[in-house]
């Protein structure tokens, strides 16, 4: 590549009637793309591992109760909000693909969560959410005459709700991949199994399925990989409270940069890599057959 | 006859139940916000449907920047926007020509050049964000905006070199014979055969970078810390510093920050849909 680089103009000329032109021209389109990819991916990379070498910072890190507790909101979030999120969307697919003129305009409002941007619309549920002025607890109050809970005081709650945040936002996208899978099977497999008296359960089990498994799937590792560095759900509904117990490793990391203990931060993501790197590898060898 | 309208009716009953529960729980959270915009400081609470006199009071207070968390509202608007077409144009010049040379030209390496991007794909967002706050510290450009607009670029392109790749990979290889014979240089088929023909695509992947730039929150606030610097999202975010502060200003501001970016995407949502389902999961 530097060779080619650093061609003189008048080797270039005589390049023109070459067929290494095409190379040499493309070998200069890619670099902007391996100019940004090493200044800002690999050099952070390398320099990330280099700042979390020590051993030491392992064990600090396993020594914070913070850290057992955020791994463990980690593997709730992804099995648990993932999962509902994704059977949510295999039947809201199905929903939104029949014809009615309501189910098309519904379409449209149902992207909004996907289209605003996150800030406002979490900011929005945490103010819904708060014990003296949000408007859940003033029904409450309106309605029973009593003081709702305190939601997002109480960790196994606020970190549901920090879930429930995240299938808010992204439910629109992973419906929208779906409708396009079930789009793809061809409707005659429908009408023959309708002739022969199949029950809707028996057309999505025997036709439905089989044709979107592998959508599916790769949908449900690829939203695990996403969920992952998903930041805001939690940190702007919780900010990681009560008492830091509703950290999760995206929220962490940056918790210990905060406290200025880069080392700590990098060993927590260091510690995720086994969870990371299969994913990874499996969407890899997914997408770039 | 009869039995046939019976299950039509049931039908259409067993759809609404799925259809207004759907309705409710994505209108909720965004109609709030928009209540809250609308209504006075002491009424917003009060658990009404639509508030007793609407007022647009909010919306002026943050036009006039008449609060102490809104004192740079206009310059931080300016940032977005700002940062938002930087990244949007950058990285479709990176993305186009990466593309172009993994798939048509057929650069040697090319492939490898696709993975890498691929896997920086799948880094989430989150933990690269540590090691890249680091990395701008290094280079000297914390609290330059351009540290933001790099970091965008970085994590928008890869995403948009796949689609355009896999956009690229659809056209006809003959198109490109049929310049060549005529003695087209690379750049001419670039800019006079493969950019035309691409035109869908890239509006797809520059509305995707652009919105992804105006919408981040967690690099906005690492890499920029300067009032005047920050974007609209960061200024968003520093209201959560106290318990006090004027949330229906908040929502009023948050609005006008989620206005613009839901419009472009339902102006684009054609190819935005078309073109970013299609690519962001292949079955």
């Amino acid at each position: 590549m530097t060779a080619a680089a650093t061609l003189e103009p008048g080797a270039a000329s005589q390049a023109r009637r070459s067929p290494d032109r095409w190379q040499f021209w493309g070998r200069m389109l890619v670099v902007p793309y391996l100019l940004i990819f090493l200044v800002f991916v690999l050099y952070p990379v390398g320099y990330g591992l280099w700042l979390a070498r020590h051993p030491a910072s392992y064990v600090k890190l396993v020594e914070d109760p913070i850290f057992f507790r955020s791994v463990l909101n980690t593997l709730v979030f992804l099995i648990v909000a993932i999962n509902i999120k994704m059977v949510i969307a295999m039947v809201l697919s199905g929903f939104f693909i029949q014809t009615r003129w309501w189910i098309k305009v519904l379409s449209l409002i149902f992207i909004l969560p996907w289209a605003l941007p996150s800030i406002p619309t979490i900011l929005s549920v945490r103010f819904m959410l708060n014990p003296e002025w949000g408007v859940i607890n003033s029904l409450i109050f309106q309605l029973t005459g009593n003081d709702g809970p305190n939601w997002l005081n109480h960790p196994p709650l606020a970190l549901a709700f920090s879930m429930l945040m995240h299938v808010w936002k992204s439910l629109p996208f992973w419906t929208l991949i779906l409708i396009a899978g079930r789009l793809a099977i061809p409707s005659e497999q429908y009408e023959a199994a309708s002739v022969d008296g199949a029950t809707s359960w028996q057309k999505f089990r025997f036709i439905t399925w089989p044709s979107m498994r592998s959508l599916y799937i790769t949908s449900l590792i690829l939203s695990m990989i996403w969920t992952l560095g998903d930041f805001n759900s939690v940190y702007l509904l919780t900010g990681g409270g009560p008492a830091d117990l509703t950290h999760v490793l995206a929220t962490l990391g940056i918790r210990y940069l905060r406290l200025d203990q880069v080392d700590l931060a990098m060993a927590s993501i260091v510690v995720a890599l086994p969870l990371v790197l299969p994913l990874v590898y499996f969407m890899m060898k997914r997408l770039s057959k | 006859m009869k039995a046939k309208t019976w299950k039509a009716v049931t039908t259409e009953a067993k759809l609404l139940l799925i259809g207004i529960p759907v309705f409710l729980w994505t209108i909720i959270p965004v109609y709030h916000l928009f209540l809250f915009a609308i209504s006075s400081k002491d009424s917003a609470t009060s658990g009404r449907l639509w508030p007793k006199e609407p007022t647009l009071q909010n919306f002026a207070t943050v036009f006039h920047q008449r609060h102490f968390y809104l004192d740079h509202f206009w310059l931080q608007l300016w940032n977005s926007l700002l940062i938002a077409v930087a990244v949007g144009a950058l990285t479709l010049f990176v993305a186009t020509s990466a593309a172009f040379a993994i798939s048509r030209l057929k650069v040697r390496g090319g492939r490898t050049v696709m993975n890498l991007a691929l896997f920086t794909y799948f880094i989430p967002a989150a933990f690269l964000a540590v090691p890249m706050y680091k990395t701008m510290g290094n280079y000297g450009l914390l609290n330059n905006q351009w540290a933001l607009i790099l970091a965008m670029v970085t994590i928008a392109s890869p995403y948009c070199i796949w689609v355009l790749k896999q956009a690229s990979d659809k056209l006809p290889y003959e198109l490109d014979e049929a310049a060549r014979m005529d003695g087209a240089s690379p750049l001419q088929l670039f800019r006079l055969v493969y950019l035309p023909l691409m035109v869908p695509s890239l509006v797809a992947v520059g509305t995707y970078s652009l919105l992804l730039a105006w919408n981040e929150y967690l690099y906005a606030f690492l890499l920029l810390s300067n009032d005047r610097s920050v974007t609209l999202a960061v200024a968003l975010g520093n209201f959560l510093a106290a318990d006090d502060s004027p949330w229906e200003l908040l929502m009023a501001t948050g609005l006008i920050y989620a206005l613009p970016p839901a419009a472009i995407y339902y102006a684009f949502k054609r190819y935005m849909v078309g073109g970013l389902t299609a690519g962001a999961v292949k079955s």
